[in-house]
């Protein structure tokens, strides 16, 4: 099944950071997922997150607040 | 504590380069040397320490907190202490607001908690032990906090909300003390320990070359400009040293880190101590950037008084300091 990836953020250096880190993971890793960044302040506070930037996978918050590495995000994944 | 560094550094200048002691430049590579070791260790310690108060006190549990104790009054001190041992990258500034004013605290503790949290930093913390030394750090912090307390109140009586945004305004009058669903994170110290370390890693890389630079313009400053060489412009009389050194400091958000090493020059060098203190809260504690970003959710009639209340508290305790100290 298609997983759905959001990274949350309003476009700061971090949140740009943890879109290319997940990016890279999804195309290496041959993952099947969509990437959707979401910088519209209105939907991350849907969400009820308060520290940018946040990886949500199919509406489950994973990450708040910080970039994870790499093979976090392949674990978060799998 | 740090004559081991000391030691190490005189070692390594003269035995391995074997240079000579007269030199006034080699004077000024041991005591980079020196400076550098003792400033990075500092800051590792602070910044990982930081990091595991954060990691089992989230920024989730602080809103939590807020929103459902009466504190009678404390609540804008508990928010300023909290924005001690919570960092938050600038960038989150906005949904932490929301997140502040839909949770039903009130708009003055919000103010202390976004005040006190760039203000006293652990960067910064690391920065004054390893520059100023314990005594300062701790007159920094205490004022830090008791600045955005302070701050707090006076935004609380001002009555703003009419200066918000008007999708914020929403958001506060649908406001409830509601506990968020918050899933504790059940992870050993094992498993955050890695977490943590990354991140401490991270903060290190990208403020290194600031401090770096810092500590080197610091050093050959410390050998060119004569001692007590501001004496004459920036003395305790004068009573407009504080107020020019405070907003100098506004536009210079960015390097603080930078910054700092260059500032304890000036200090040994005859600038008071207090006028030292506004001028660096002034650094650390407004960014302009920051202010931009709060456009989504203030007035900018509201972020002028947000910035001239702070730019004023901290030039009141510019003026404290240099009575007092």
């Amino acid at each position: 099944m298609t997983k759905v990836i959001k990274i949350l953020g309003t476009g700061c250096p971090k949140c740009q950071s943890m879109t290319g880190i997940v990016k890279d993971v999804v195309s290496t890793n041959n993952i099947d997922a969509t990437i959707e960044k979401v910088e519209d302040i209105m939907e991350i506070m849907k969400l009820d997150v308060m520290t940018t930037p946040a990886l949500v996978i199919d509406d489950v918050i994973t990450i708040k607040g910080r970039v994870p590495s790499k093979d976090e995000v392949l674990a978060l994944l799998n | 504590m740090f004559d081991w560094a000391q030691n190490i550094a005189d070692w390594f200048v003269y035995d391995v380069l074997n240079l000579s002691k007269e030199q006034h430049l080699v004077g000024a590579l041991s005591f980079f040397i020196y400076d550098t070791t003792k400033i990075l260790i500092l800051l590792f310690v602070v910044i990982f320490f930081m990091g595991i108060v954060n990691s089992y006190f989230p920024i989730d549990k602080v809103k939590n907190y807020l929103s459902r104790n009466k504190l009678f009054g404390l609540e804008y001190l508990m928010a300023s202490l909290f924005g001690v041992v919570t960092p938050f990258c600038s960038c989150s500034s906005v949904p932490l607001f929301i997140g502040f004013v839909r949770g039903g605290i009130p708009l003055g503790v919000t103010f202390s908690f976004l005040i006190t949290s760039p203000l006293v930093n652990e960067i910064a913390i690391g920065l004054f032990v390893g520059l100023f030394g314990l005594k300062t750090t701790i007159i920094y912090v205490v004022s830090g906090v008791l600045l955005g307390t302070i701050s707090g109140i006076i935004f609380q009586n001002l009555k703003l909300e009419g200066y918000l945004t008007p999708w914020v305004k929403e958001v506060l009058a649908n406001a409830q003390r509601d506990q968020d669903i918050f899933q504790v994170e059940k992870y050993s110290f094992k498993q955050r320990l890695p977490i943590i370390w990354a991140e401490v890693v991270k903060i290190l890389k990208g403020i290194i070359p600031y401090v770096l630079v810092g500590i080197a313009i610091g050093g050959l400053m410390h050998g060119y400009i004569p001692e007590g060489f501001f004496e004459k412009y920036m003395d305790e009389d004068n009573l407009f040293a504080v107020p020019i050194a405070t907003i100098l400091a506004i536009p210079m958000y960015s390097n603080a880190s930078g910054i700092l090493p260059v500032v304890q020059v000036l200090v040994a060098k005859g600038i008071p101590l207090g006028t030292a203190i506004a001028f660096m809260m002034g650094v650390i504690g407004l960014s302009l950037p920051e202010a931009m970003l709060l456009k989504k959710v203030m007035s900018v009639k509201l972020i002028t008084i947000f910035f001239a209340v702070v730019t004023l508290c901290i030039i009141i305790s510019g003026y404290l300091f240099n009575i007092i100290l």
